[in-house]
């Protein structure tokens, strides 16, 4: 028997999947070139002239990712690159293509493929310079720091469109900081509960059926936790709240492996969501919207039924890219929040299920980093993005299409938007920093002088 | 910690189902109700994303159509000759609807119709784009011109119907409108509708007199009460004495009808009585003959109902409950009796085809994008009000009003006519300027071709049959001829 065959470890891992993940970034630049020629015949009979820099762009910058992915992270997982490309080139099709509605006042997709050239760089950043991910569980309590000063910073700043969740740097423009404290925030409970998570799960009391841990053990997080609740709720980010909320109960679940956690997570947002529907005239009204979508107000149809109308015109096939009337949702965010209107109302019932399936592709391939991840910490990094990133699609989905009241926030990738794409870049990039580490093979053993004399025996 | 995250996977892909499900609902359950909803802009939207079809006279469209910028709607809606054709078309606006034969056959002319759904099939195949269809009118340009001309600047109507089959050959209303003015959206559409509007012009210019205005008939009503003793019996011989006093005492009143000026009626022929329109012997002949058969005969001559040619018209009124003293008077075509310039046409019309009225229609057919008929009206009997011997009898009366009584004004060389003249009182103490009154009908070698009935409002002179001859024959005469070709 040879020296090489002499250890039960092997060396040869799965396969790396780098060709896979090429093949499917050809597709996913493809698709979102021919979408725009499509929007551009539609829209002026004539094929956009910013194509050839739109295409080449595009597939430069997925190239580009591809080639450092293959040197710095060459077992991550194939699949997350392609669809954040895919989505990401869709949204600025959808944008450059609501851009040709004057109504919806300037352009914005140049600044927006300029984010996602930032957001691409960003995300090649993070795997050349984050080797391994458990170095982010140094920076538990700096993160807590961060995530307190990001949540609390819009608050010195006017707010816009009745939520204070901007920051406004003068020639730089404005920013949303609560997109960056979902990922910071996430570091912070996956290192503190990484940490603690013994103590929470094993010396806890019974209490009714419920095992409560000791303040001590669950003090911070809690406190953290409500500070940034409270905060969002005074800047009437909602959105945000709940997908911290959301994000903290499933962390929570995950590390002590208590059930009680889910049973206490949905009484305190049950309780919470009345609670605050009822004090707040904010939430009211889109808890009125949300059950009666179709009423007219001040005698108009309001931006909900206008969302409905959008997508009930789509139909099963939709009425093709650029030549649907979702301007007619107008009001301030048609690019951002209502962007799947336009999705299911141009790519109709059969488009708007395929982006929704790739969301579901991107969170299942992020839950399957979180079981592949052999470190704790890893786990539920892993977990917490991917949760987040999950709850994020859900309450922004649900909350165009009617399932839940509408909350303002940016649907990931596709909509208009800097900080989001951004930071969702980043967010896809540590997952993958996690996934490439996971699915590594396990370095060879070091050549050991006596390897010869010792036989390993299999007792299999 | 591998079970719980396979349960956060469960749960995550229980989010992403709800997601599923809802879009599911949303745009294939909902659908259909929520992209018709009367609220969504989209349906105005494709109304007007295409061009309407046209509708069409004599082979001629009459409308047409422009693409407009800066506004949700492409095409918008021209009419050639707005003011004239417009008690015909009615109008197509982006921001104010639709009326008459464009509202009546808007998903015809918008090609949304069932009936275009081959055509819209076909043009989905081929990539076209969809078209609407065409309506092409019964109606008769030159008649139409002769009317709206000669109306002129007065206020009044006229309705001219082929007695052969019921077509509608002209319906023209003064003052008119051009719905061409507020086809579009914008502000200076809104301007031009809000000036047309009744509260900012008291002429009313939107008001469809030929179809929708019912006037108090006058003399020419006496038709009907001619017709009506003939069927009935009363009256066999039209050239024997009636026995008629001058002036009638209203039965059951102390009140007595007279006529106007010195005309010969006492105890005057059938015949006479209708060449000098004596309100005498027509009014004694109303109450002689009784409620029941004057209801009977006006409501065989389509009072007291809709007609829909396929627009509507209003009812002309015969009051089902009188007096015998309000039967002598609404025999004259007094009291209530009021009518629509359509009705009196129709009266015209069945008299002049031996005692047939055949039902009036405007829309001859549809024709797809692709000049196939997609429908086609055939002429229909509506009722028979007169035997033929006595419509013969009752055209001979009426060819001696205009040969030498009080109709010579619609006199066409070589042609036979026959007419009736009529003023109509108006307003309290008959203080407003009565209604002139003129309904006639041309004969030719095939029948009569044309029965045309013209009311003037703005009659100034007083007297009866001077009034109805004066002021309406003349319009009626030339519609006569243009459809006569004379």
């Amino acid at each position: 028997m040879s020296a090489s065959n002499t250890t039960t470890i092997t060396s040869i891992g799965a396969p790396n999947r780098r060709n896979t993940e090429l093949a499917l970034l050809v597709f996913a630049v493809l698709i979102p070139v021919f979408a725009y020629v499509n929007a551009g015949l539609a829209k002026h009979d004539q094929v956009p002239a910013g194509l050839l820099g739109y295409g080449v762009g595009l597939g430069l910058l997925a190239g580009v990712a591809h080639l450092l992915v293959r040197k710095y992270a060459p077992y991550a997982d194939p699949l997350m690159l392609p669809i954040a490309t895919l989505l990401n080139g869709l949204g600025l099709v959808l944008i450059w293509r609501l851009d040709q509605e004057p109504v919806l006042g300037k352009a914005m997709a140049p600044n927006q493929l300029m984010w996602s050239t930032l957001g691409l760089a960003l995300f090649v950043m993070v795997l050349i310079f984050l080797k391994d991910h458990r170095i982010l569980q140094r920076y538990t309590y700096i993160s807590m720091m961060v995530a307190l000063v990001l949540l609390v910073a819009p608050i010195f700043f006017p707010g816009v469109n009745g939520a204070k969740i901007w920051i406004t740097l003068p020639g730089i423009g404005s920013l949303q900081p609560g997109e960056f404290a979902k990922i910071v925030i996430t570091v912070f409970f996956a290192g503190y509960l990484m940490v603690k998570r013994d103590a929470l799960a094993l010396a806890s009391r019974r209490f009714m059926g419920l095992y409560l841990p000791r303040g001590r053990d669950l003090g911070p997080i809690l406190v953290i936790w409500a500070i940034s609740l409270l905060i969002l709720v005074f800047e009437t980010d909602l959105g945000t709240s709940l997908l911290f909320f959301g994000l903290f109960v499933i962390m929570l679940y995950v590390a002590t492996e208590r059930t009680s956690w889910i049973v206490f997570g949905l009484l305190l947002s049950a309780g919470g969501a009345v609670l605050v529907s009822s004090f707040e005239p904010h939430v009211k009204e889109r808890v009125h919207n949300w059950l009666h979508p179709l009423q007219l107000a001040n005698g108009g149809v309001t931006e909900t039924a206008q969302t409905m109308y959008a997508f009930g015109s789509g139909g099963i096939f939709g009425s093709g890219l650029g030549q649907g009337y979702s301007r007619l949702i107008g009001g301030i965010a048609p690019k951002s929040d209502y962007i799947l209107a336009t999705v299911g109302e141009e790519l109709g019932l059969a488009g708007l299920m395929a982006v929704l399936l790739l969301y579901a592709l991107l969170i299942e391939r992020g839950i399957r980093t979180a079981l592949a991840a052999r470190d704790p910490f890893g786990k539920l990094l892993a977990i917490g993005l991917s949760g987040a990133f999950a709850l994020q699609v859900f309450v922004v989905a649900g909350g165009v299409t009617g399932l839940i009241p509408l909350t303002g926030m940016t649907m990931p990738f596709l909509a208009q938007g800097g900080s989001s794409v951004i930071a969702n870049w980043a967010l896809v990039a540590i997952l993958l920093r996690i996934s490439d580490t996971a699915r590594r093979p396990a370095p060879s053993p070091a050549p050991s002088p006596d390897a010869e004399a010792t036989q390993v025996v299999r007792s299999q | 910690m591998n079970k719980p995250l396979r349960r956060v996977a469960v749960f995550c892909g229980l989010l992403v189902l709800a997601l599923l499900l809802r879009v599911n609902y949303v745009q294939f359950v909902q659908a259909d109700q929520l992209s018709n909803d009367p609220h969504n802009r989209r349906v105005a939207i494709n109304q007007y994303a295409q061009p309407r079809g046209d509708i069409i006279v004599d082979g001629k469209a009459i409308t047409g159509h422009t693409t407009t910028t800066g506004s949700d709607f492409k095409y918008k809606r021209t009419y050639t000759d707005g003011p004239m054709w417009a008690p015909v078309t009615g109008h197509a606006s982006q921001a104010f609807g639709t009326s008459f034969l464009e509202g009546v056959e808007d998903k015809f002319l918008t090609g949304n119709d069932d009936r275009l759904f081959f055509n819209r099939t076909i043009d989905l195949l081929t990539g076209k784009q969809k078209q609407g269809g065409n309506v092409v009118t019964t109606l008769n340009a030159k008649a139409q011109e002769a009317a709206f001309r000669g109306l002129g600047d007065k206020k009044g109507a006229v309705a001219a119907i082929d007695p052969r089959t019921g077509a509608i050959l002209a319906l023209a209303s003064t003052p008119s409108y051009d719905p061409s003015t507020f086809a579009g959206n914008s502000k200076n559409d809104e301007k031009s509708w809000v000036g047309l509007q009744k509260g900012s012009d008291t002429d009313d210019p939107m008001l469809n007199r030929a179809l929708r205005q019912t006037y108090p008939p006058g003399s020419t009503f006496k038709l009907v009460t001619a017709a009506a003793a003939l069927q009935s019996g009363a009256i066999t011989d039209v050239d024997k004495d009636t026995e008629s006093p001058d002036p009638y005492p209203l039965p059951g009143t102390t009140v007595n009808l007279v006529n106007e000026g010195s005309i010969p009626c006492r105890n005057a022929s059938l015949r006479n009585a209708l060449k000098y329109s004596c309100n005498t012997v027509f009014g004694k002949l109303g109450a002689d003959m009784g409620l029941k058969t004057m209801v009977d005969e006006s409501e065989l001559f389509g009072f007291n109902e809709e007609q829909f040619v396929p627009v509507r018209a209003d009812a002309s009124n015969f009051d089902t409950k009188m007096s015998p003293d309000q039967v002598a008077q609404s025999s004259i075509g007094q009291f209530d009796t009021a009518a629509t310039p359509l009705q009196m046409a129709m009266v015209a019309a069945a008299i002049a085809n031996n005692g047939t009225l055949m039902k009036p229609y405007e829309v001859d057919k549809l024709v797809a994008p692709n000049l196939s008929t997609i429908s086609q009206t055939s002429p229909s009997k509506l009722s028979q009000p007169l035997s033929p011997e006595n419509a013969q009898k009752l055209q001979s009366m009426m060819e001696t009003v205009v040969e030498s009584g009080t109709g010579t004004n619609a006199r066409i060389r070589d042609v036979v006519v026959g007419g009736k003249t009529g003023t109509a009182q108006n307003g309290v103490n008959n203080k407003g300027t009565p209604y002139a009154w003129f309904v006639s009908y041309a004969k030719t070698d095939q029948g009569s071709p044309v029965a045309v009935a013209v009311v003037v409002e703005d009659a100034s002179a007083n007297r009866d049959d001077v009034s109805g001859g004066g002021f309406a024959a003349p319009i009626a005469k030339r519609v006569m001829e243009a459809v006569l070709n004379k």
